[in-house]
């Protein structure tokens, strides 16, 4: 086994942009993932019909496939029809697709988990159902998601590693690139590779677990 | 849409199918009972078992799948350890798998009652006997619907083979994908693989509706 290799100064380069396309992909997919998987997910909980109903064939079908398929549609399937993303630029899209799916499940269980007297006092009230959802529903429910919603985006960030089957050029691919040349170096590198993701996704989960105490305040 | 690629590749997706279910049960079975060792290990009262637990649950719930069946395919080969490709997929996932287990194992039996575990004990029966007879068939209902979901995730997970030219469906589709337009064979993939997990999702959902209107026990 032959660590050595990893501490070269252009191989740690090579790593190092590695990780920065993966926190790139990933940060973007989880802003947009969250953006489009709340709209999803209160559509979803708020049964208007047809809208809704769509809502639930997307998370669905989605969510019951795996992430790779999601992946190859996004890059061949693309290029197929002639429309052709830059790699990233398909990742974050094929990211935000799958992941979306997850969180609109997650906001929907959110929003039902609070009790329907909370609507039937709002509406009676006088306060409209968007205004009942609004002010009533989505801060009390939310609260709920975060801990569910942050291990999804940890995820997330495992899953850019399956990036690799295309090519994108991020921290696993990279990894890969180095110890195809360097035999010796598979395991230190793979190692290596798991041990940042690790810092990474238990940083996250830690910081979790943090706001999670902070906001249970009630 | 042109399905005509089915003429050629029907064997290899039968195969593909059949060999994601195969690597999808065994792996299951295998990350059962490494789950089930592990949660015992995290809530054990030995410490170095205890901190074992927790490091295994928190390092593979955080690394990618992908990480670790690259280490089982390209590491240990380096080392001269030879597995086969369905040695390593039913490894790779079962140990990924079997972190989120024992944390559905560990919270289910941390659910039942501490006096269960002190009549039991009290009762003269060892912490196995007790663990086995009385804290286990309880906490079952609150493990198994997550299980299930976790079951889900591992068939999804399977796709993974594909980077490894494992011979699962998605090896199919990447084979047939050489030679035939690639998003009738992508919608066909994914039926395949709904038709598996739909059934799946639907026994979680019942199980989850059912259990919770009796109540925990």
């Amino acid at each position: 086994m032959d660590f050595q290799v990893i501490f070269t100064k252009p191989n740690l380069l090579f790593l190092l942009d590695g990780l920065l396309v993966t926190l790139e992909v990933a940060l973007l997919a989880i802003v947009f993932s969250f953006v489009f998987g709340t709209i999803l997910g209160i559509l979803r909980y708020t049964k208007i019909p047809v809208l809704s109903h769509l809502a639930i064939l997307y998370i669905e079908v989605i969510r019951n496939i795996p992430f790779l398929l999601v992946i190859f549609f996004g890059y061949f399937g693309l290029k197929q029809l002639d429309i052709d993303l830059p790699i990233t630029t398909s990742v974050i899209i094929s990211m935000t697709i799958f992941t979306s799916s997850l969180i609109a499940e997650i906001v929907r269980s959110g929003l039902n988990s609070v009790d329907r007297g909370q609507t039937e006092a709002a509406r009676a009230q006088g306060l409209s159902y968007i205004q009942t959802l609004w002010h009533i529903i989505m801060p009390q429910g939310f609260k709920r998601t975060i801990p569910p919603m942050v291990s999804q985006f940890v995820s997330l960030i495992k899953d850019t590693s399956l990036a690799v089957a295309i090519s994108l050029p991020e921290l696993t691919h990279n990894a890969q690139i180095i110890y195809n040349k360097n035999f010796n170096a598979t395991i230190p590198l793979l190692l290596t590779v798991a041990v940042i993701y690790f810092v990474i996704n238990y940083g996250l989960s830690q910081l979790s677990r943090k706001l999670e105490k902070v906001l249970s305040v009630y | 849409m042109d399905f005509s690629f089915l003429d050629v590749y029907k064997e290899s997706f039968i195969h593909g199918f059949l060999t994601t279910i195969e690597v999808s049960i065994v792996a299951l079975i295998l990350s059962l009972v490494l789950g089930v060792i592990i949660a015992v290990f995290r809530i054990s009262r030995v410490k170095p078992l205890e901190w074992f637990g927790t490091a295994y649950v928190e390092f593979f719930r955080n690394t990618p799948l992908v990480i670790q069946i690259f280490f089982f395919y390209f590491g240990l080969p380096s080392i001269g350890i030879d597995l086969s490709k369905f040695m390593v997929a039913s490894f790779g996932l079962a140990i990924y798998t079997s972190a989120f287990i024992a944390e559905a194992v560990r919270a289910g039996i941390q659910s039942v009652n501490k006096g269960q575990m002190e009549a039991a004990r009290s009762s003269g029966l060892s912490y196995i006997q007790a663990m086995w007879h009385v804290i286990l068939p309880q906490a079952f209902k609150i493990i198994v619907p997550p299980l299930g979901n976790q079951f889900i995730n591992l068939v999804k997970n399977s796709s993974v083979l594909a980077l490894i030219a494992g011979g699962d469906i998605m090896y199919a589709a990447d084979e047939a994908a050489v030679d035939y337009d690639v998003i009738p064979i992508y919608i066909f993939v994914a039926c395949l693989y709904l038709v598996l997990t739909i059934p799946l999702s639907l026994i979680v959902n019942f199980m989850e509706r059912r259990w919770a209107k009796q109540g925990s026990r």
